[in-house]
């Protein structure tokens, strides 16, 4: 029954302005058409002043809403990301400016040059000079944001760091995985015809380097203000690691493993205290369309500090021995001969 | 009658029945259904584009539904669409269906060939000077395989596994399994078929446009004295042409991967507890073959907006549009540039960051002669006499959002910026505002100036300022604040934020937008309304050149038959922007050159 209200409601307001414009169809030839013409035309000049002015006011008013919620009062969570920040502000600046004059230009010549009875259109085909003017000036602004944009894109997809944690990332319909090379420092094989229920990445557990990989899901720990490497896999079709407050994105491509490195500066716990967001969480947001479940497809990131993390890790179990339980040492035991050498790489990498 | 053709020739009064009929039988099939008539083949494709332009909008309205109202349930969508609203609530399927089918509808099926189709269908033959297109046969089949393509996408709406929904972009492996998503069983496999369609009736239609301008100009019409509608729709042509078999073979590829179980783009997947064998493909590969006819497509878009708008602002400013060679030029550029730049839309795909760096390059480029345009559309406007008519407003508001959306194209075509930006909403509102809303506002230009010589009569006037003022100001409301939900990250194709630490604290803003798009859609059915309407009971044309234009479209009878000109077609003495020119308010490309004019 609502409905219906509605439908007939919009049916009604149709109705009523299609009514109202045919009637001023019929007033216009009353009045004669020329006058009607100037009448809309000074009218319409009118509404492009107040437009522009509105629309500024407006736009001004939006930025007064919504800078609080972007990513630029918290600043960039990784040290690279800044660089990400400092670009976005000269690019701000400069098109900020130009969208400034250019939409003031155009709105304000609209009503200034608007027809009247006393004016005339001035003959002005062209002006070499000034097309070499705006052909130059834009150019030259263009190479300057491309030379601070390049260096910037080749400092961000550069090598990693010598000393940088290396954790696989892989993506899968619809959740992350994450995988640590352990003591050894080096990830084991993979290959993907191994997967199946009890190993879900494909490990080949016949390479004793896979030995003290340990994998964890959903959640990747990471020790503030070292290097991150991360090596990112896909299991089924392409997923992203979207990582917002870092500023960062990659691709996971089935078959073709990609890397993306960065440096968090800051913990999740003092993002809560920076933020007042007692929430606050680093999220990885799959940003590549992958499925009805794409939304869904939420990774977390603990960011802490590096006692917090080697904790972390000490407390966990490779893989292997969730798959192979008989080979699993004695449960008292493991925190002797599985984590003792996690913490010792650890410590010796330093 | 271009020995009689005065300054005053083009504003005579022209009695209905002058028209001269051809010598040859019309049945209602012949002139309405598989006509060969280039401006009855041009209706054809406004009228298609309108209906899909309908479908397609309602569409986002629906899933902006899901957006602005995650928590709410509307029971009349399950009456609606069935076990796809179970329970009032779109599902995350249908929600994706409903995502690709608004983008495919939209970019292919309404702005290139609603837009291109219509308009240089229409304008090619009548501002050239030819009779009809170079050949009308080819000219037919190209709307009837459009046609073709259109029922089959309409057909896969309705296939129980649904249409395709892995985003207009198709990326496998995604579109390439079944088991990755119901949209990409048979939906999929309709949805490749009727682009192979859509592509053959794009592939007719640039060649036959590419061969009429240049083989069929009318005495005296060189390429430089084109009006720039012409030469806009044969760049657009001719990026069509070059990038739309690009496409098509990666079409096939993806349904042999699909059916026949070859490997172009597969590898290593594992997927619903099953193995497959595919090795050695590569799903990049895919995005290569699909952008370099992507980012091509998007200026197949936009260059018919740019030359109507063009054409629309020199007329009604009453001035020669500023610096005609350097507009040719930079339309130029850019149907160069835009085969040249497809890579920046996969600066995240851990392509090589050398090869990044010229793609970097290659798009600001694009920048420049942009700056060109825009500045040269300003001084055309500078010292004008201008005159709002419903179709003037629009190409204003063409340049406004052509201003607006490619600036933000600075920042995502810049790779280090686009790893934080890439897939927001940053990209949403940018490619929505400067391609999507801006053709828009080129076609409804193009619809409001050309309606008269189309049908004869006008649109109402009242009806059209209403939809300029409510769309333009909706759509800045609709997608200006999109760019501050990209700037905190909020990932586009999300059916749902709510389980988001980072992108929940949009939720009335996404509310907001949903309920102006709301709005906006239903001025747009009042557009529709106004269409039809006028059509049959608008005010009827009663000069020939009602806008007092120069190109030879307006030299024609009130309604053109067969033909376009009863009786010879005239020469062309000048370039079709002498506006204002020694004390004229202006003179139409067919009035020789007097004694007296000065030469520029």
């Amino acid at each position: 029954m609502k409905e219906f209200l509605m439908i007939a409601l919009g049916v009604l307001i149709f109705v009523v302005i299609f009514q109202i414009a045919k009637a001023s169809e019929y007033v216009s030839v009353l009045k004669g058409e020329e006058k009607t013409r100037k009448q809309n035309n000074r009218i319409n000049a009118f509404f492009l002043l107040g437009f522009l002015v509105f629309g500024l006011i407006g736009a001004w008013y939006c930025n007064e809403l919504y800078y609080g919620k972007t990513l630029f009062p918290q600043g960039s969570a990784s040290i690279e990301g800044e660089k990400i920040d400092s670009m976005m502000w000269i690019t701000i600046s400069v098109t900020g400016l130009v969208f400034v004059i250019t939409q003031i230009l155009l709105f304000w010549f609209a009503f200034k040059y608007q027809a009247s009875d006393n004016r005339k259109a001035f003959y002005f085909a062209h002006s070499t000079k000034l097309e070499l003017i705006w052909t130059t000036i834009p150019a030259i602004v263009l190479a300057v944001l491309v030379v601070f944009g390049l260096k910037a894109w080749f400092k961000l997809t550069g090598d990693a760091p010598k000393d940088s944690i290396v954790v696989e990332v892989t993506g899968h319909q619809f959740a992350w995985e994450f995988r640590y090379p352990g003591p050894d420092n080096v990830l084991g094989k993979k290959d993907y015809r191994l997967t199946r229920g009890r190993n879900p990445l494909g490990v080949n557990f016949d390479d004793p380097a896979s030995h003290d990989d340990i994998h964890v899901s959903g959640t990747m720990h990471i020790p503030v203000g070292v290097p991150v490497k991360m090596v990112i896999n896909a299991q089924d079709v392409i997923h992203d690691v979207g990582l917002s407050q870092f500023r960062l994105k990659m691709d996971a491509v089935p078959g073709i493993p990609t890397t993306q490195w960065f440096t968090p500066k800051i913990t999740t716990a003092d993002m809560k205290i920076k933020t007042g967001n007692p929430n606050f969480t680093y999220e990885i947001s799959c940003d590549q369309m992958c499925g009805p479940g794409h939304f869904s497809m939420r990774g977390v990131i603990v960011v802490e500090t590096m006692a917090e993390y080697k904790k972390w890790l000490s407390e966990q179990k490779p893989e292997y021995y969730t798959v192979f339980p008989d080979k699993a040492p004695p449960m008292t035991d493991t925190a002797t001969t599985v984590a003792k050498p996690v913490i010792a790489a650890l410590t010796g990498n330093k | 009658m271009s020995s009689v053709a005065t300054l005053q020739g083009a504003d005579v009064q022209e009695s209905h029945d002058t028209h001269q009929h051809h010598h040859h039988h019309e049945t209602f099939i012949t002139k309405y259904v598989f006509s060969q008539d280039h401006k009855m083949i041009a209706k054809q494709f406004l009228v298609t584009g309108m209906i899909w332009a309908i479908i397609g909008g309602l569409f986002s309205v629906i899933f902006r539904l899901q957006l602005g109202y995650p928590e709410t349930t509307f029971p009349w969508l399950e009456d609606f669409l069935g076990h796809w609203a179970k329970g009032g609530k779109l599902q995350p399927e249908f929600y994706y269906a409903l995502v690709t089918m608004h983008g495919t509808i939209l970019v292919f099926f309404v702005l290139t060939a609603g837009l291109s189709g219509t308009f240089a269908n229409f304008l090619i033959p009548l501002q050239v000077g030819a009779r009809d297109m170079a050949s009308p046969f080819l000219n037919m089949l190209s709307y009837w395989f459009f046609f073709l393509a259109s029922v089959i996408m309409f057909s896969s709406l309705f296939v129980q596994t649904g249409p395709a929904s892995g985003g207009w972009t198709i990326y496998p492996p995604l579109s390439a399994l079944g088991d990755a998503s119901s949209g990409s069983k048979i939906g999929m496999d309709l949805w490749l078929i009727s682009m192979a369609m859509f592509i053959v009736s794009a592939l007719l239609g640039g060649l036959n446009y590419i061969t009429t301008i240049l083989n069929m100009r009318t005495k005296g019409m060189s390429m430089t004295r084109l009006p720039l509608t012409v030469w806009a729709l044969f760049f657009t042509a001719v990026l069509g042409v070059l990038s739309f078999p690009v496409l098509l073979s990666g079409a096939i590829l993806l349904l042999f991967d699909r059916n026949l179980g070859t490997s172009f783009y597969l590898s290593d997947i594992a997927i619903a507890g099953k193995i497959l064998p595919n090795e050695g493909g590569s799903a990049i590969l895919f995005q290569h073959l699909f952008w370099f006819l992507g980012h091509p497509e998007v200026y197949i878009i936009l260059l018919p907006a740019m030359g109507m708008s063009s054409e629309i602002i020199s007329v009604n400013s009453r001035k020669p549009i500023f610096g005609y060679m350097a507009m040719v030029g930079s339309l130029f550029a850019i149907a160069i540039l835009a085969f040249l730049v497809w890579a920046h839309h996969m600066f995240v795909t851990g392509l090589n960051p050398f090869l990044g760096s010229f793609f970097v390059l290659l798009t600001l480029l694009i920048a420049v002669p942009s700056a060109i345009k825009v500045f040269n559309w300003l001084t055309t406007l500078w010292r004008g006499s201008i005159r709002f008519t419903p179709g003037m407003l629009f190409a204003i508001g063409f340049v406004s959002l052509f201003i607006s959306g490619g600036l933000t194209g600075i920042f995502l075509g810049n790779s280090a910026l686009d790893l934080h930006l890439h897939d927001t909403y940053f990209v949403v509102a940018h490619f929505h505002i400067v391609m999507g809303v801006a053709s828009f506002f080129g076609m409804f230009a193009g619809v409001y100036h050309w309606f008269p010589k189309m049908f004869g009569r006008y649109l109402n006037n009242t009806l059209a300022y209403i939809h300029f003022w409510v769309t333009i100001i909706g759509a800045y409301l609709i997608f200006w604040p999109m760019h501050y939900e990209g700037l905190a990250g909020m990932p586009r194709r999300y059916y749902d934020f709510s389980n988001w630490e980072s992108f929940k604290m949009f939720g009335s803003l996404n509310e907001f937008i949903s309920f102006v798009a709301m709005i906006v859609f239903a001025v747009q059915l009042l557009f529709v309304f106004n269409f039809f309407y006028s059509m049959y009971k608008g005010r009827k044309v009663t000069s020939t050149n009602p806008w007092g234009s120069n190109t030879l479209e307006w030299t024609t009878p009130i309604q053109p038959g067969h033909g376009n000109w009863p009786g010879e077609i005239p020469e062309v003495h000048r370039g079709a922007y002498d506006y204002a020119k020694d004390g004229h308010e202006f003179i139409p490309q067919n009035v020789p050159v007097g004694a007296d004019e000065t030469h520029h």
